[in-house]
């Protein structure tokens, strides 16, 4: 029988530059200095039979399960709480160790139901397992007296179920929840026979848990169990692969029944989450097997028409064709493509390649423009290299932290977990976020200052303050001479000093105490390492670029890149922004981040690719849109994107798409762009295909094929034979292949190919002769660029104003329990914690406006209308609204606007003026026409599947 | 494309060049930037919007842009 168990020590490892050597039963061990007896055990292969101990968590000592003699002591000490010391000779079996443990395990058993066989840990149990290993044959006790058995079973979370029935308040929940998670949901209730895991004072579901599973991978019976193993069983085979949701890349093992999935197990190996998962990852895989996949090519000439079903083979022709006839009619610049950060490297590579080499052109963007473009810009123009500087370890050896416009417990939660614990230990903590996100106040978490400012003030925030580092005297000045552009810094630091500049003359900006900038200022200077992190609320700013680069600037200023602990780092939305950049998907950028006005870079992809590329950037998204609503440009090829949803300004999105002749939408499902296509080329889940994505921290990892595509075929593959079918040949058996092209021209990834990824489990690039494992944090003697550049950041204020007709600023946001535009999350139970889109709003806002908690309320900016239901909370602050985007229904891209960062248009999806008002209608005019268009499309639908024999019109 | 619309972009940029305290290479930053980053069809607008007379308020340091580096703005051909 397959079994999922991987090896368990016990006791996480411990970090000492000294080691001990112990001898477990007469075999001797070294082990860095405070490991336990039984981990050190464990590594000598002797497993010390345990119950209330894992690997994962600290030693608790409670199950008295894993005594061992040890010579010169007395008693059995437990192994597991008891660290080792040099000489020590440990015996881990005996006849005394063996009668103790069967005691132990009498007492368990004689309140435990004995159903084995249909429990549905059965085949992989912990407490069966031990019972086994210490030789229970008989209960003394019997199981009739005072017992556990009757107690009822809490189903309420979607995904596990609590079987108290079953516990034996080991307390790995609890811990895993405190230890791992750090959300500190779970207790250990009452004393003694009385002790009982609780939830909160009602259940799971209404509990503080965030359902990160973390408490029921750490059970050790099936007290606390996935319902997908109560309904299927357990798994035969598992397949590591990487999760499909956010930019930390979790690595996971897919626990299979032949092709169907049953469990999605955290890789305990896997290097960016360590064995932790978040609620998405671990639960929400349910999408791909969903009944509205698509699965049969569709075609159509107006977007009025019928969808009609056809095979690969005409959908591919009927595409090429209207591609080389827009071309014809109206240039080679008509057309163009959209890449994905939801798909592989591979794949994004491929249609990147298939647009400059088929279509002829540079007209190719990805969603990375609405996130992360302006990381891309800020870092190679300050530090030479557009990716984060780190790895997610380097969290543990960090003493003070920024968290800047981003929100990781809800956007990142894996890695919040992580920073979460450091916090905890003690690290310095600095939030600038226009609202009190969780991190600011929670369990054992407590920020030194939040910097509260107003939407659309990073940068005047930011330059306060290196204002105060710099005037104050606190700046890194070995590490400035020795790494940065002396020139740049002496202009820099002039235009810093300025008392423009200073958090008293930015207050009025800003609307932060100017004390509190300097206190923070102070702490994150003289923090031995200290490390910013941010996300979308510094980027998708109309001054984005300049808010990256004024964190490379404090970076450099105060010493903080090239070790761990220390560094710039851009917490990535998708799972593979970082890829999709990488992989050529600008348009003005060849793969590598190279130029296409650099005759050598086109030289090179020229003669590989047999085609000659074109010298000239190409359109970025919002350019393509204008161009459509211009006439010029007639075709787009988008693969995995929902631009009609994710992308701002709404009313001007559709328009373009509506201006189109061709719109090829290649996708799981029928999302809001496909209401405007007329070619859908069914896409291929993360289970379906083999892949790479690249995470934030630029791992790049496998993901592997473990079911085959409901279409027929990987994405790759349709990018492949899409290719074909417009003349141009793509020779891949394999996306293995596609990576070794992708080594072969790019520098940062010449060392990466399947075989070392196989062996590795995962590189972070550069990866090449020079750093042939890859390359956890960067810059470490050198910049990229040579020496450090110093930007100047004036801070100019958006454009986007609060006027008496719209005297509210929007900010939007995720949640965590949905992803982006919610195409996957929505098709899971995730939507039982957030069935709609809510505007949040600060209670004196709404006060002033009549507005009740849950009212539905109108917000309208100068782009359009919304309607949606209001939360009155003080999270926001006053004159402050924030709402989410996972709900196309909810039009929350209506309101915002065209404004976009100076540098790479990445939209200002973070300011919008807007007011707020109360309404009874729960419809805006807008949504109207939504519900509409959505019930013409959804019957058109209908009709191309009920006859798939209609002609095309 | 929407010839305002660049024009506002454009003039977004050479806010940001306009802080450098040298000028040449404020406007060098400037049209550096427009060229690196804009698809021809843009940059063909921006130039025929400068080039009508008209009055479309471009940032001083567009005009020095469009001007000084003209030959650099021009689509290749």
């Amino acid at each position: 029988m397959y079994s999922n168990k991987v090896v368990d020590f016990g006791t996480p490892t411990k970090r000492s530059d000294n080691t001990v050597t112990v001898h477990i039963d007469g075999k001797p061990v070294c082990v860095p200095e405070g490991t336990s007896v039984m981990r050190a055990a464990v590594e000598a292969g002797v497993q010390v039979p345990k119950l209330c101990a894992t690997d994962s968590l600290e030693s608790f000592g409670s199950c008295r399960l894993c005594l061992v003699e040890i010579d010169g002591r007395r008693g059995t000490p437990a192994s597991c709480t008891t660290p080792c010391d040099d000489g020590m000779q440990v015996t881990t079996q005996s006849n005394k160790l063996a009668n103790l443990r069967r005691g132990v395990m009498e007492l368990y058993i004689s309140d435990h139901p004995l159903d084995c066989l249909t429990c549905p840990a059965n085949g992989n149990c912990e407490l069966q397992d031990m019972a086994g290993a210490v030789g229970l044959r008989d209960v003394r006790y019997g199981y009739e007296g005072e017992n556990h058995l009757v107690q009822e079973k809490d189903e309420s979370n979607p995904y596990f179920t609590f079987d108290p029935t079953k516990c034996i308040v080991c307390s790995r929940c609890v811990r895993a929840c405190e230890e791992t998670q750090g959300t500190f949901a779970l207790t250990v209730e009452g004393r003694g026979f009385e002790s009982k895991i609780a939830a909160g004072p009602t259940n799971f579901f209404d509990s503080e848990c965030v359902s990160c599973g973390a408490c029921v991978q750490a059970c050790p019976t099936s007290t606390l169990m996935e319902k997908s193993i109560v309904d299927a069983g357990q798994p035969d085979h598992a397949v590591t692969t990487t999760c499909a949701y956010c930019g930390v890349g979790c690595s996971f093992r897919a626990e299979m029944q032949g092709s169907e999935v049953v469990r999605m197990v955290p890789h305990k190996d896997g290097k960016a989450n360590h064995g932790h998962s978040c609620v998405k990852g671990r639960f929400a895989w349910g999408y791909a097997t969903h009944p509205d996949r698509v699965k049969k090519p569709m075609i159509r000439k107006k977007i009025t028409d019928p969808w009609r079903e056809v095979t690969w083979e005409e959908a591919f022709e009927y595409a090429a064709s209207e591609i080389k006839r827009i071309q014809a009619k109206y240039g080679q610049a008509s057309t163009g493509g959209i890449t994905s950060s939801r798909c592989t490297n591979e794949e994004t590579f491929l249609l990147q390649k298939l647009v400059r080499a088929g279509f002829g052109n540079n007209n190719v963007d990805t969603c990375a423009r609405v996130c992360h473009s302006p990381t891309g810009y800020g870092l190679k123009t300050t530090l030479g290299e557009s990716a984060g500087t780190q790895d997610f370890d380097s969290v543990d050896f960090t003493d003070c932290v920024i968290v800047l416009g981003a929100n990781p417990t809800d956007g990142h939660p894996v890695f919040a977990s992580r920073m979460k614990k450091r916090l905890r230990e003690g690290a310095g903590l600095i939030v600038i976020d226009p609202r009190k996100i969780d991190l600011v106040r929670m369990p054992h978490v407590e920020a030194d200052f939040h910097l509260q400012l107003r939407p659309g003030a990073n940068v005047a925030v930011m330059n306060a303050l290196a204002h105060v580092v710099v005037t104050e005297g606190l700046e890194s000045k070995d590490y400035i001479a020795q790494r940065c552009d002396l020139d740049d810094y002496t202009k820099w630091r002039a235009f810093i000093s300025e008392e423009r500049n200073s958090p008293e003359a930015l207050e009025e900006h800003t609307g932060v105490p100017a004390d509190q900038i300097r206190g923070a200022a102070r702490l994150f200077a003289k923090a031995p390492n200290g490390a910013i992190y941010y996300g979308l609320g510094v980027t998708e700013h109309s001054q984005g670029s300049t808010g990256v680069m004024t964190i490379a600037n404090l970076a450099m200023l105060t010493g903080n890149i090239g070790r761990p602990g220390v560094g710039v780092n851009p917490l990535r939305g998708q799972n593979n922004v970082q890829g999709a950049c990488d992989m050529g998907s600008f348009p003005h950028e060849l793969p590598g981040y190279r130029h296409v006005s650099d005759p050598a870079v086109r030289e090179l992809f020229g003669k590989e690719w047999g085609v000659k590329i074109q010298p000239e950037p190409g359109l970025r998204i919002p350019n393509m849109f204008d161009a459509a609503v211009d006439g010029s440009f007639k075709a787009l090829y988008v693969q995995g994107e929902d631009i009609a949803q994710s992308d701002p300004d709404t009313q001007h999105v559709q328009k373009a798409l509506e201006s189109l002749e061709c719109l090829i939408v290649q996708d799981i499902f029928l999302n809001e762009t496909a209401k405007y296509a007329h070619v859908i080329f069914p896409g291929s889940s993360f289970l379906e295909k083999d892949g790479t994505f690249t995470n934030a921290e630029r791992r790049i990892s496998m993901v592997r094929k473990v079911m085959p595509p409901l279409a027929g075929l990987a994405d790759w593959e349709v990018t492949v034979r899409f290719a074909e079918a417009l003349g141009y040949r793509m020779d891949y058996k394999h996306p293995s292949e596609i990576m070794d092209e992708i080594a072969r021209l790019t520098p940062t990834f010449s060392g990466v190919s399947y075989d070392k990824l196989n062996k590795l489990g995962s590189v972070q690039w550069p990866c090449n002769d020079a750093a042939p494992e890859g390359t956890p944090y960067m810059h470490e003697q050198e910049f990229t660029r040579g020496k450090g550049k110093f930007v100047l950041t004036e801070f100019q204020a958006t454009p986007e104003r609060t006027t008496r007709k719209f005297p509210l600023i929007l900010t939007t946001g995720r949640t965590l329990s949905q992803y982006n535009v919610g195409a996957q999350t929505r098709r899971t139970q995730n939507q039982l914690w957030h069935d709609e889109d809510m505007i949040e709003l600060h209670p004196h806002d709404a006060e002033n406006r009549g507005i009740e908690h849950g009212d539905m309320v109108s917000m309208q900016s100068r782009k359009g209308d919304t309607t949606m239901r209001c939360v009155i909370t003080e999270r926001m602050q006053l004159g402050v609204v924030y709402s989410t985007f996972h709900h196309p229904e909810s039009g929350a891209n209506v309101v915002t606007t065209e404004n976009s960062d100076w540098a790479t248009n990445c939209p200002e999806y973070k300011v919008t003026a807007v007011q707020v008002r109360k309404v009874t209608s729960n419809r805006s005019d807008w949504q109207q026409r939504f519900d509409a268009f959505a019930q013409q499309q959804d019957s058109l639908a209908r009709q191309g599947a009920e006859d798939p024999e209609q002609p095309a019109k | 494309m929407d010839a305002n619309k660049l024009v506002t972009m454009a003039n977004q940029i050479a806010s940001f060049f306009a802080t450098d305290p040298d000028r040449t290479a404020a406007v060098a930053g400037t049209a550096n930037h427009i060229q690196k980053f804009w698809e021809p069809r843009m940059r063909k607008t921006l130039l025929a919007a400068f080039d009508d007379g008209g009055d479309h308020g471009m940032h001083e340091l567009v005009v020095a842009a469009l001007t000084e580096h003209r030959a650099g703005l021009e689509p290749v051909a």
